[in-house]
């Protein structure tokens, strides 16, 4: 186990195209850090530099200190899942589990190579299927056979490519509490690279947003959702995503496309001479009117809005308003979609009320939102006018602590069952 | 792509020292090591054709026997000449097209049919199927001559006494007396030899067409005729274009039940034989490698005319892109 | 699945015998005709009145064992040298293709693809008339070189096609479990690689075992000449009796380990023809 740091990384490929540049990155001992973005922002290529399958075009790359740039993959001695797993489909799951241990001739013993095949197929519950080829296992049996693989290894960290993009959303979600047990219980170091921010938020103690090759942020999961630093993390974190609203400033009113809202002092010095600017709110902001207490709606604003579909999901209701938006920033947002993957689709507002709301499928409804939430970007920069970067530092610290608490329970029960 | 060509250079690069100009240098390492492996295949292919062909266009121009070498004597295009008026060579063209056409047609249809059957089949019935239908492909195309030969035969054959009810055959019938017979059995031979190969390249068509095209056109209202004309052709076209080109080009070089079966005899002769019989049998090999030479743009232009008009793409359908 | 229909079931059972009937009726025709009597060979009947190995025994042991055994041991030679020298340059070929990127690429391939269309014929007489000249007229390698033209092409493409479908990412997959290159190449490739190449080696066998115009062209005794060619150089016991039945016999001989091979490797020859012919 070690800590992975990673020191200005370039990679730039044959045909001069830059798909990482210049990221520095510092995972601690134990850590578990995921790599997200969307489809072609590097995070791929920036963890296969980091296993040595893809050379390092400049910068430094340590794993427990020694710098390992130009090391062949086997001496980095990490372990890797990939996203299509990458079993040897000519060996049974036991020899494949066995196979990175049946490299090192000589180092172990027939007896020792299946306690450790033997282990692992328990830890992830597969002793039925060792003499099973891999072409005979699910989707689900398969992924765990590949984590087996690098849990024999004993390797100074783990690599995941994309692990779940391959299963259902069913598996996906048991098989992400089967990888977090694994290395909480493991302890060991590990680099997780997926374009599903959910899979990010839930797994990663931090994670890194990358785009177009370069970094934009790295923290917790709370302190990216609650504090991003710009327009793209903002919008690439949180599902139903962020609402991106133009908002022009006239006087002390901030006056959104559906809703004018009073500018508070602290926000006016942040707004500087600025004339226009995007707004984010994100969906739980918002709430149905006619369900807020008083005190609550005396915090914040009621506007009328006109709802075009709606969503009842059990646990909340979603409502979408249409809206016109400014001909000034929609470029930058429709830049920012496209960055996202996304598809161009019409401007509207996202609300996530409670699942109790009344509001159906074209209602007039009464809305409220709070503006205090309200976060407020360059248009031209994207920068995050309302970042408070001590707040971020409050909250990595306290989750830091956490990790490490959580790191130690585990241990302790691993201990308390060995002995 | 850009990917992995790179993945593919990592078992280098990883033990190699990192380098400013890696691009140019690895691009070249890549060029080197790939004609290195390549290259040998390379050399051995135009080897064994380019030399031999490029050798049969130089002889072409002269009067050459080799029963008398030393009257060697060059004679610019007058052995094309020769060949091209000559009512033998004509004829043998002719024959040669015909058996082309209606074995490349009938090995079609019974290909494709017999492809339906294999891909409809059930598992366990489709491995029996191909096997079967792979015995003629294995089987030695002279071994399948004689077998046809002996069939036939008015000595040693029993297909005269079997079909001796059918109108116009009886048992004094000699299938090789005369020219339509012989061809008849000649073509059945090789349709019967070819038609396995052409029939694995449909289903190997047939099976890329996915399955959803058929139930969406069948849930959309088409019969099965419907279906396979308007959905499946299409969908499979490339596969079918390649096949028919490849059998054509075969049938078009077709030689050995033809030289076992009548030896060209009562106006069976194809054009291989015929170069086969002038420069090997005569040996007059002027005349002779004109003929191949002949034979040989006779194929350039029958993959010409497919590629040009037909737009049969070759190297797409062959795996390449 | 369904349960099949009564009226399904019959109808598939008819088109099986269909194809069985097609398929190997004249294989059974010929097999037929090496068991009957020379003096029965007239008969018109099917099967032999009285069956006999006496046309077996004729090329294996008599008249025409002088004709019939050193063509088969040449054929036997020839095709395997052929087919090992293909395969050895195919496969080379083949992985560059596969696996590098380098100009000359899609040369190679069309290369191939041209060499596989070639009419053999045009290529015999300027052979023939070389091979005099140099010594290589009647020999082993005489055969062998010309072979090549047959087998290489097609070798090249299927085991492209093949090696193309191999995850070559198990490859690397094996250097972080920590193999060395040379490891990977052993534990993994060769295992994932092995039945494409002895896929390709036979479908190249049975083109070099099945040729026939280079045989009877370069070759004019038995120091070189192939099966096929010297099966229509045989002549009967006597001079007015047909050959009729050894050549039977023979080609029943030649012809049965191409049937076994056939049904023991059914599927890898179905899925090498294919691949290399279409995107598989």
């Amino acid at each position: 186990m070690a800590a992975i740091t990673l020191k200005d990384i370039v990679k730039e490929y044959g045909d001069g195209y830059l798909a990482v540049k210049g990221v520095s990155l510092d995972i601690a001992d134990g850590e578990f850090v995921i790599l997200v973005g969307p489809s072609g922002c590097g995070k791929s290529t920036l963890l296969r530099m980091i296993v040595g399958l893809e050379d390092i075009t400049s910068g430094d790359l340590a794993i427990g200190g020694d710098r390992v740039n130009d090391k062949a993959p086997r001496d980095r001695h990490l372990a890797m899942v990939f996203q299509n797993y990458a079993l040897y489909p000519h060996l049974t799951v036991f020899e494949n589990i066995a196979f990175p241990l049946r490299l090192q001739k000589g180092a172990f013993t027939e007896e020792q190579v299946r306690e450790k095949v033997e282990f692992a197929a328990k830890t992830l519950e597969l002793q039925d299927h060792l003499q099973r080829k891999p072409a005979n296992l699910s989707g689900g049996q398969r992924q765990r056979v590949a984590m087996g693989r690098a849990i024999v290894r004993e390797a100074q960290a783990f690599l995941f490519d994309e692990p779940l993009s391959n299963l259902d959303a069913k598996l996906r979600g048991q098989m992400r509490t089967e990888i977090a047990r694994m290395q909480r219980r493991l302890g060991t170091t590990t680099v997780y690279v997926t374009h599903d921010q959910t899979e990010a938020m839930t797994l990663g103690d931090r994670v890194a947003v990358l785009r177009k090759g370069e970094l934009q942020q790295v923290a917790s999961p709370r302190g990216l959702y609650e504090h991003p630093v710009n327009l793209f993390v903002a919008g690439f974190i949180g599902s139903p995503p962020m609402n991106f609203l133009p908002g022009e400033i006239v006087d002390d009113v901030l006056r959104l496309p559906l809703v004018d809202v009073p500018l508070t002092d602290d926000l006016k010095a942040r707004l500087g001479d600025r004339k226009l600017v995007i707004v984010g709110l994100r969906p739980e902001h918002f709430e149905d009117a006619s369900l807020t207490d008083d005190r609550r709606s005396a915090d914040g604003v009621t506007f009328d809005a006109t709802v075009d579909v709606t969503e009842w999901l059990g646990s909340d209701l979603y409502a979408y308003v249409p809206f016109d938006t400014n001909p000034e920033v929609a470029g930058k947002l429709e830049e920012l979609d496209r960055d996202l993957d996304g598809e161009g689709m019409r401007t509207q507002l996202v609300v996530a009320l409670d699942s109790e709301s009344r509001v159906r499928d074209g209602d007039d409804a009464k809305l409220w939102v709070n503006p205090a939430k309200m976060m407020v970007f360059d248009p031209e920069s994207g920068e995050n006018l309302t970042y408070d970067a001590d707040a971020v530092k409050e909250i990595d610290q306290q989750n830091e602590a956490d990790r490490k608490a959580s790191l130690e329970r585990a241990q302790a029960r691993e201990k308390a069952k060995a002995s | 792509m850009t990917a992995e060509v790179a993945t593919a250079q990592t078992v280098e690069d990883a033990a190699r020292p990192r380098r400013k100009v890696a691009r140019s240098d690895r691009a070249r390492s890549e060029a080197r090591l790939g004609w290195l492996l390549a290259g040998p295949a390379f050399v051995v292919m135009l080897l064994v054709t380019l030399y031999p062909i490029l050798q049969a266009t130089y002889d072409s121009l002269f009067a050459y026997r080799l029963t008398a070498p030393d009257d060697k004597e060059f004679i610019g295009l007058r052995n094309y000449v020769e060949v091209l008026t000559d009512s033998v060579f004509v004829q043998a063209l002719l024959v040669t097209l015909l058996i082309m056409v209606v074995s490349v047609v009938v090995e079609l249809l019974l290909g494709f049919a017999l492809a339906l059957v294999m891909h409809r089949a059930i598992t366990q019935l489709r491995g029996l199927l191909r096997t079967v239908i792979l015995v003629p492909y294995g089987i030695i195309t002279v071994v399948s001559a004689f077998a046809w030969f002996y069939a036939f035969d008015i000595n040693s054959g029993f297909v005269n006494h079997w079909f001796s009810w059918l109108p116009f055959i009886d048992t004094d019938l000699n299938w090789f007396a005369q020219q339509g017979t012989s061809l008849f059995v000649i073509i059945a031979s090789e349709i019967w030899k070819t038609t396995p190969f052409i029939s694995l390249l449909l289903l190997a068509g047939l099976a890329q067409v996915p399955t959803e095209l058929e139930e969406a056109a069948e849930v959309d209202g088409a019969t099965w005729w419907q279906r396979m004309r308007k959905v499946v052709l299409p969908n499979m076209k490339a596969a079918i274009m390649v096949a028919v080109l490849f059998r054509a080009l075969d049938a078009f070089r077709i030689f050995d039940n033809v030289f076992i079966m009548t030896n060209g005899a009562n106006g069976t002769t194809v054009l291989s034989l015929l170069a086969y019989r002038t420069s090997i049998g005569r040996l007059e090999i002027g005349l002779g490698s004109a003929i191949s030479v002949i034979l040989f743009l006779c194929v350039l232009l029958i993959c010409f005319i497919a590629i040009k008009l037909f737009k049969v793409n070759l190297a797409g359908a062959r795996g390449e892109s | 699945m369904r349960a099949m229909s009564t009226r399904l079931k019959v109808a598939w059972a008819v088109i099986t015998i269909l194809v069985l009937v097609y398929a190997l009726f004249p294989v059974f025709s010929i097999l037929a005709t090496s068991f009957k009597l020379p003096s029965q060979l007239n008969l018109g009947t099917f099967l032999p009145k009285t069956w006999t190995w006496s046309n077996y025994e004729q090329i294996l042991t008599g008249s025409a064992k002088d004709l019939f055994l050193p063509s088969l041991r040449n054929s036997i030679g020839i095709s395997l040298i052929a087919t090992f020298v293909a395969v050895v340059l195919a496969t080379l070929a083949a992985y560059a293709i596969a696996r590098l990127d380098f100009p000359g690429k899609k040369l190679i391939l069309t290369t191939a693809l041209g060499v596989s269309i070639f009419p053999v014929v045009s290529l015999v007489t300027p052979l023939f008339n070389l091979w005099r000249n140099i010594g290589l007229y009647d020999t082993w390698l005489g055969l062998i070189i010309p072979y090549l033209s047959l087998t290489l092409p097609i070798s090249i493409w299927t085991l492209a096609a093949f090696f193309r479908q191999i995850p070559w990412e198990l490859e690397q997959a094996a250097q972080v479990d920590g193999a060395t290159a040379w490891q990977a190449f052993r534990k993994v490739i060769v295992p994932l690689a092995a039945p494409g190449v002895f896929t390709t080696a036979l479908i190249a066998f049975f083109i070099a075992w099945n040729d026939f115009v280079y045989g009877i062209s370069l070759t004019s005794t038995s120091a070189a000449r192939p099966v096929p060619a010297a099966l229509a150089f045989f002549t009967g016991a006597s001079q007015f009796e047909e050959p009729t039945g050894a050549i039977s016999a023979a080609a029943v001989v030649v012809t049965v380990p191409v049937v076994i091979l056939v049904l023991l490797f059914q599927r890898q020859i179905v899925s090498g023809l294919t691949q290399g012919a279409v995107k598989g």
